[in-house]
């Protein structure tokens, strides 16, 4: 027994509190008893899983992928055939997805803040109709909109031999609307790349004008030439490489139309069913967004003599779009996961292309488990570019 | 705190009474429940679908129906619970249904890597083509290049890529989940040709605004054996539900139908008495009452009754026995001996 020893330090270093008395200490005991039984849980289902799994002699693990998918897709963005794996067929669904809902989303945010701004409008008759537009593609459900669109592609367009020839290179029919497009020609990819360079250097010298009016006040219209060189210098291209005019046209042959570009009909109505439903909730942010700009702000602005363009560049679309970035993002969200409904209409998107293969291989957790995968990513990936976006608009307060 | 814990150790025993929830024969568990819960099709006239007063009808049903009759003497004790091709195996697997009768076709994969085991198969399809006669298509062969409308979730995806394939043709697939708007797709003209399983597609053609303007093509591209199936683990549910189907199948070769049966009970041939039961020994042998297959002709019927009354050539499907003749008839329906 040392209690005696040393008095004096005790005094000057009080005893330590027990360690659940400490706040500091306590939350971390909590943390870990928190992750202890997270992990816990999940390896309970896990295991459980796996048991019953075995038990019941149902087959389980991944190896099924590199096995071949043997089943064809209607609409492909990659090379596939039936000799493929499943990997591969899986790859088809995932950029049919993201097809979908990367053109979806772009038209989307477009018809949106049209709409937005009609129902704003002055305009008695543009604002009303603009209303009745929200209230009512809000409100029916999406899927029944979707089978609606379907039913007029496939019901109200005639079969492919009398297929609607509005202009050479064009035919509508039930199997779809199938455009001419140019043969390939080393123009095209020659075209493609400057274009490229054109937006990358425009890019830079945005920056560097912006500078510059920082400096010295002295504008510089990067954003108009850029597009007047994106548009030209690809023209020239085109003529130096001797202006190829040679088309891939589409023909009827045997049953279908071959050559040239087809759009199906599951495509256009999965695209228009979700575009015109989501754009009315979108119309109804983009005009929350634009109302919660003081009038004052934009009549200050008028006064100190910006012109209208400015008013709208630098002063209320900086305001609003904090407004409305985020519940635009969750609007996007809800066009990607609705593009599931896909199976209905018989478009070839990730889900439908999983379901087949949990069908043939019977392994539905695996799948279950891909389709959440993918769409978590894609959920993640558009919530990571959209907060960045709207980290980059915040008011920078000075 | 206090709560906390408590409500962790709910969770926590919950979480195990899951995995014990499987436990036990399939069998006791149906006797136990006093039905027996069948997975059917819901939507294929003629084999599985409730009729407008909401009477499950079709020759899958009644296939369930022989169970229940075979094991509680009751053919009514039996509920019905429509899938989906896609949820059907994972149904059977969960323990949600006890039997599967939804015109599955039976594969390896599926009897190995899926846990089940296929029973006695209650008919025979084979995948075959509808195409509108204006068409003018003659034989699959001429199909290159077509677009075909496809039920996703069946071996049906498969098989017709294989055939195209095998051909050097090209096919251009529509897959849509729902066997309705499938066939209002095919039937708008969005798709050349329709693929299915030919009973599917008989049944098809029997909704279709004007039946006459389509027509089967010659060819069949694939075996489909369709037969009931039962998990993995119980061999003596296994045999029940084998040999309900291969009661009726039997009855009818003995010419044993719910009408005569009754007064074949008084018959002294020695077969016919061992099925019926007048000489005990089977019932015992399937743990079963010995009168289970005079329940399920009485009350159910002999194969050939249960075909022509579901699909059969007076009904709106007007199917051919073919394959499903007996093999005395130069079908397949074959019966091994009831002793």
């Amino acid at each position: 027994m040392q209690e005696q020893s040393s008095p004096g330090t005790d005094i000057l270093k009080p005893s330590a509190a027990p360690f659940w008395r400490d706040e500091a200490k306590r939350a971390i005991v909590f943390q870990i008893v928190a992750l202890l039984v997270v992990a816990g849980v999940s390896y309970y289902l896990y295991s459980n899983t796996q048991a019953n799994l075995e038990r019941q002699s149902i087959a389980t693990g991944f190896g099924f992928l590199d096995k071949e998918a043997s089943f064809e897709i209607g609409e492909t963005l990659i090379e596939y055939s039936a000799a493929d794996t499943y990997t591969r067929a899986l790859a088809v669904g995932a950029l049919n997805t993201l097809k979908v809902s990367f053109i979806g989303v772009v038209l989307t945010i477009i018809l949106g803040t049209i709409v937005g701004i009609a129902r704003l409008s002055s305009n008695w008759l543009i604002s009303k109709l603009a209303a009745a537009y929200i209230e009512v593609m809000q409100n029916i459900p999406v899927l029944l909109q979707l089978f609606f669109w379907y039913a007029i592609f496939y019901e109200a367009f005639p079969s492919p031999k009398q297929a609607l020839n509005p202009f050479d290179g064009l035919f509508i029919c039930n199997r779809g609307m199938i455009f001419a497009i140019p043969e390939a020609h080393a123009a095209y990819s020659a075209m493609g790349w400057v274009f490229l360079l054109i937006l990358i250097v425009g890019w830079f010298a945005n920056r560097w004008g912006h500078r510059r009016q920082e400096l010295t006040g002295q504008p510089f219209p990067a954003v108009r030439m850029t597009a007047v060189a994106a548009i030209l210098l690809p023209v020239l291209v085109w003529v130096m490489y001797g202006s190829p005019t040679a088309m891939d046209m589409p023909a009827l042959r045997g049953f279908n139309f071959q050559g040239g570009i087809t759009i199906s009909p599951e495509f256009s109505a999965l695209l228009l069913g979700l575009v015109i439903y989501t754009s009315a909730f979108v119309a109804e942010i983009v005009r929350a967004g634009i109302q919660s700009v003081g009038r004052g702000q934009i009549e200050a602005a008028m006064a100190i003599g910006l012109r209208p363009g400015q008013v709208l560049h630098l002063v209320v679309l900086p305001q609003a779009l904090r407004v409305i970035i985020p519940p635009l993002t969750s609007q996007m969200l809800n066009l990607t996961k609705n593009s599931s409904l896909a199976i209905a209409i018989g478009y070839a998107d990730f889900v439908a292309v999983t379901n087949t293969m949990i069908n043939q291989t019977g392994q539905a957790i695996e799948g279950i488990a891909l389709i959440m995968l993918v769409f978590l990513f894609f959920s993640l990936s558009t919530s990571l570019f959209m907060n960045w976006y709207n980290k980059k608009m915040a008011l920078v307060e000075r | 705190m206090k709560f906390t814990k408590t409500l962790l150790l709910m969770l926590c025993l919950s979480l195990a009474m899951v995995g014990f929830a499987q436990a036990g024969k399939d069998l006791d568990a149906v006797k136990k429940k006093g039905f027996i819960q069948a997975g059917v099709n819901g939507g294929v006239f003629g084999f599985g679908m409730p009729d407008e007063k909401g009477v499950w009808k079709g020759l899958d049903v009644d296939t369930a129906r022989a169970v229940a009759a075979a094991i509680f003497g009751d053919s009514s004790k039996v509920k019905f619970t429509p899938l989906t091709a896609q949820q059907r195996f994972t149904a059977l697997q969960s323990g949600e249904i006890d039997v599967l009768t939804r015109n599955a076709t039976r594969t390896l994969s599926r009897d190995t890597q899926l846990g089940l085991n296929f029973v006695t198969v209650n008919y025979y399809d084979g995948q075959g083509f509808l195409v509108p006669k204006k068409l003018g298509v003659k034989s699959a062969k001429e199909l290159d290049g077509a677009t075909v409308c496809v039920l996703p979730g069946t071996t049906t995806e498969q098989n017709a890529a294989d055939f195209f394939r095998n051909n050097k043709m090209k096919m251009n697939p529509v897959v849509i989940e729902s066997t309705s708007e499938l066939a209002k797709t095919f039937f708008a003209g969005r798709c050349d040709v329709l693929t299915s399983d030919a009973s599917q597609l008989a049944g098809t053609r029997a909704v279709a605004p004007n039946p006459l303007d389509y027509a089967l093509l010659p060819e069949i591209i694939s075996k489909e054996p369709l037969a009931p199936a039962v998990r993995h683990g119980d061999d003596q549910f296994r045999d029940i539900v084998d040999f309900s189907v291969l009661a009726m199948i039997n009855a009818e070769e003995l010419g044993i139908t719910s009408k005569n049966v009754d007064e074949m009970m008084k018959s002294k041939n020695p077969v016919i008495m061992r099925f019926l039961g007048t000489t005990e020994g089977n019932g015992k042998s399937l743990g079963l009452d010995e009168k289970w297959a005079y329940n399920i002709i009485k009350q159910v019927g002999n194969y050939g009754e249960v075909f022509e009354r579901n699909v059969g050539v007076n009904t709106k499907l007007g199917l051919e026995r073919g394959l499903n003749a007996l093999w005395t008839n130069g079908g397949l329906m074959y019966s091994p001996p009831f002793k």
